[in-house]
């Protein structure tokens, strides 16, 4: 809407003052597009408050709660960082692929496969049950990387070749992932007809805080886990690539104008089975880390959606490798301490409820929007 | 293995498909590409369920049920009409969103002990004694898959034959030309988006209440919404090739459950049937399926040069020089 009909629109009702709104020329400050991020959070939180109230539970008893048991002690504070690891190789996942506009949405199906491939080296096995555990953890890592990249090369070849829509092709690929590893957890390496495997040998376990408990006795229980440093050296190389490196150049380049990107000789099809590659491997490992550094086995529940919050988290860091780190703690928090609250869909709301909010936002980093007093003619 | 039952009960369930795609169609013909059909269809589903256990009347939940699924498009409307952000990073929004109200709200009805009435069944008279064809089209289905068939050559007159049709064409293809005529570009795009959750609305009804009756969480649309997202490209956003990829996938749905069935199929020993665990490739085989029409959708349309309506995935910014 223009100035002109902004003002027609409220003339009628007489308000005391005048909204005016433009399309921004100059970059807003820093600390806006921060600032409107946390207005959009503390606006979900109001929303799933109204929504608890309305629901006769005590909003103020329901966020204390998630507080107190995510941040709390050290003890639920290493939890939410268990809960933080697969949410940030996610959220870096989605980040990269939707810095070049290219909308991966099977990060979900990606993690499954990388808990496949971190599976596969235990249970089929690839390496003698005896080996040492770094030989493990190595293995593992390309193995989940691989098989993720796997579902994420699919749908990135097939739009390279065939211009087919990444959104539906990832999302299928989700559904498929989910029914090839219950082939598997149901028939293969079933145990005992139960729908998981057996536990995996301990030194194919990542190593926790709490195994160093022996000598440091601080540590004791706390169930944080290497995958974490994983996440954060990710991010850090993540970061570097999109911000320093010729490709990361080519990646945004491509993102915010593809006819430029061509122009300039650089191969979009190329780097969209590349990035939607690496982004697969980035899902591929929070899938891994998630199997061999909290659940020790393959079975059915071993997402609550973590590649779809990796959406949100993504969007809520702007993009931004460094980011995703923060977001992801939030979000970890949530998911952990979120599921006793009632009703049970709160946590989801709340995160839809943040992306909406975070989206709309975005409308004030491109307009420049002041309020005038009414000058009375 | 009964094939006639097998496709009665695939036209039953690609309705279910067919009202979510034609108002996607509907939506994207507009220029405004919304992802949210699976949540609006669970918005759908939830509130159908819900009001007909409140009131016993099957017809006020499926009101209640497109018009909740209407108000939450909106959502998206907004956001990309009036606050002119990206489509699909909204739509993703919305699906999280439209999820999360109906895992709320739905919160109990999973256990639901009362008696909640369905939609009628019916056969057709005359039309019901064609020998295969009555069988898989007018024996004893529900009173939304008989809409649907009135439907499906409506919604393509409309779109092609008619003058809002043609205002609806003209917002999606050429908005600042059709601006330039009087023609409302926001305004329009606000009602197809309207009429898209209407649509999707019903479809979720069309579950809760009619093919699979009852509410499961997100587990009520399985993946529906955005299969019927898939078929809107390999329908070319038209109503007639929308029905037939519906029916197809309906029919293949149900082919995949039904298959486990019988020990023998054509005379041979059936694989599924002595080893279950071979299901788990069946189920994967509708959303395989999704991928390969849309590989068959893009190559054609890379052939034909025809397909997407030219403004989707577009905000239309007045003044500002577009397409």
């Amino acid at each position: 809407m223009t100035d002109a009909e902004m003002t027609k629109a409220t003339s009628g009702f007489k308000l005391p003052f005048v909204v005016n709104i433009e399309p921004r020329v100059d970059n807003p400050p820093k600390w806006y597009s921060p600032m409107l991020s946390v207005l959009a959070v503390v606006f979900a939180l109001l929303i799933g408050a109204l929504v608890i109230w309305l629901g006769g539970g005590n909003p103020w008893a329901a966020y204390s709660h998630i507080a107190r048991y995510s941040f709390g002690s050290v003890g639920v504070l290493s939890d939410t960082m268990v809960k933080a690891t697969p949410l940030m190789f996610t959220g870096l996942a989605c980040s990269l692929a939707f810095r070049m506009k290219l909308w991966n949405i099977g990060a979900e199906g990606q993690f499954f496969l990388g808990a496949y491939g971190a599976s596969l080296i235990v249970l089929l096995p690839v390496l003698p049950e005896d080996a040492p555990r770094w030989l493990f953890i190595i293995v593992m890592i390309v193995s989940g990387m691989l098989f993720g990249a796997l579902w994420g090369f699919v749908p990135g070849f097939l739009k390279a070749r065939f211009n087919v829509n990444e959104i539906i092709s990832t999302l299928m690929m989700n559904y498929i992932a989910i029914q090839w590893n219950n082939y598997f957890i149901y028939a293969v390496w079933s145990d005992h007809g139960f729908q998981l495997t057996r536990m995996f040998q301990r030194n194919a376990w990542l190593p926790r805080l709490s195994d160093l408990a022996e000598t440091m006795p601080f540590f004791r229980g706390l169930t944080t886990h290497m995958g974490l440093v994983f996440a954060l050296v990710a991010a850090i190389i993540l970061w570097w690539i999109l911000a320093k490196s010729r490709w990361g150049y080519e990646i945004r380049l491509i993102g915010d104008n593809p006819r430029a990107a061509e122009y300039a000789g650089i191969s979009i099809k190329r780097n969209i089975v590349l990035v939607m590659m690496l982004s697969g491997a980035l899902a591929g490992l929070a899938g891994m880390s998630e199997i061999t550094g909290v659940v020790h086995r393959l079975q059915e529940s071993i997402s609550p959606g973590y590649g779809f919050t990796g959406i949100i988290i993504a969007w809520l860091a702007k993009l931004n490798p460094i980011a995703v780190i923060l977001a992801s703690i939030l979000f970890g928090a949530l998911i952990l301490a979120g599921r006793e609250v009632q009703p049970a869909g709160i946590p989801t709301l709340i995160q839809g409820v943040i992306m909406v909010a975070l989206i709309a936002s975005d409308y004030f980093l491109r307009n420049r929007v002041t309020i005038t007093r009414r000058q009375e003619v | 293995m009964d094939l006639i039952i097998i496709l009665a009960s695939g036209v039953a369930t690609g309705t279910v498909l067919l009202y979510a795609t034609v108002g996607e169609i509907f939506s994207e013909r507009s220029g405004v590409l919304n992802l949210g059909v699976e949540g609006m269809m669970l918005v759908g589903a939830m509130f159908a369920y819900k009001v007909t256990a409140a009131t016993q009347s099957p017809l006020l939940g499926l009101l209640a049920a497109m018009l909740a699924a209407g108000a939450v498009s909106q959502v998206h409307a907004f956001i990309t009409i009036t606050l002119q952000a990206d489509q699909v990073i909204s739509g993703l929004a919305l699906n999280f969103l439209a999820t999360g109200i109906s895992l709320v709200l739905g919160e109990g009805l999973t256990s639901l002990r009362d008696v909640v009435p369905q939609l009628p069944k019916f056969s057709i008279p005359v039309l019901s004694e064609i020998p295969w064809l009555g069988d898989i089209f007018f024996n004893n289905q529900s009173v939304m898959v008989y809409v649907g068939f009135i439907f499906i050559p409506l919604a393509w007159y409309y779109i092609n034959r008619t003058r809002p049709g043609m205002h609806l064409r003209a917002v999606g293809e050429y908005p600042a030309a059709a601006d330039t005529l009087g023609i409302g570009v926001y305004a329009l795009r606000y009602y197809y988006v309207f009429v898209g959750g209407l649509l999707a609305g019903l479809a979720g009804a069309t579950i809760s209440l009619s093919i699979s009756p009852g509410w499961f969480g997100a587990l009520t649309t399985s993946g529906q919404g955005w299969i019927a997202v898939g078929l809107v490209i390999f329908a070319q956003w038209n109503p007639i090739r929308a029905a037939f990829g519906a029916y197809t996938f309906g029919a293949l749905r149900r082919l995949v459950l039904d298959i486990q069935g019988p020990a023998t199929v054509l005379g041979l020993a059936n694989p599924f049937f002595y080893n279950s665990n071979l299901g788990f490739f069946l189920k994967m085989l509708p959303f395989a399926f999704t991928v390969v029409f849309l590989v068959i959708g893009s190559r054609e349309a890379m052939r034909k040069r025809v397909g997407t309506p030219a403004a989707l995935g577009l905000p239309y910014i007045r003044g500002q020089r577009g397409l």
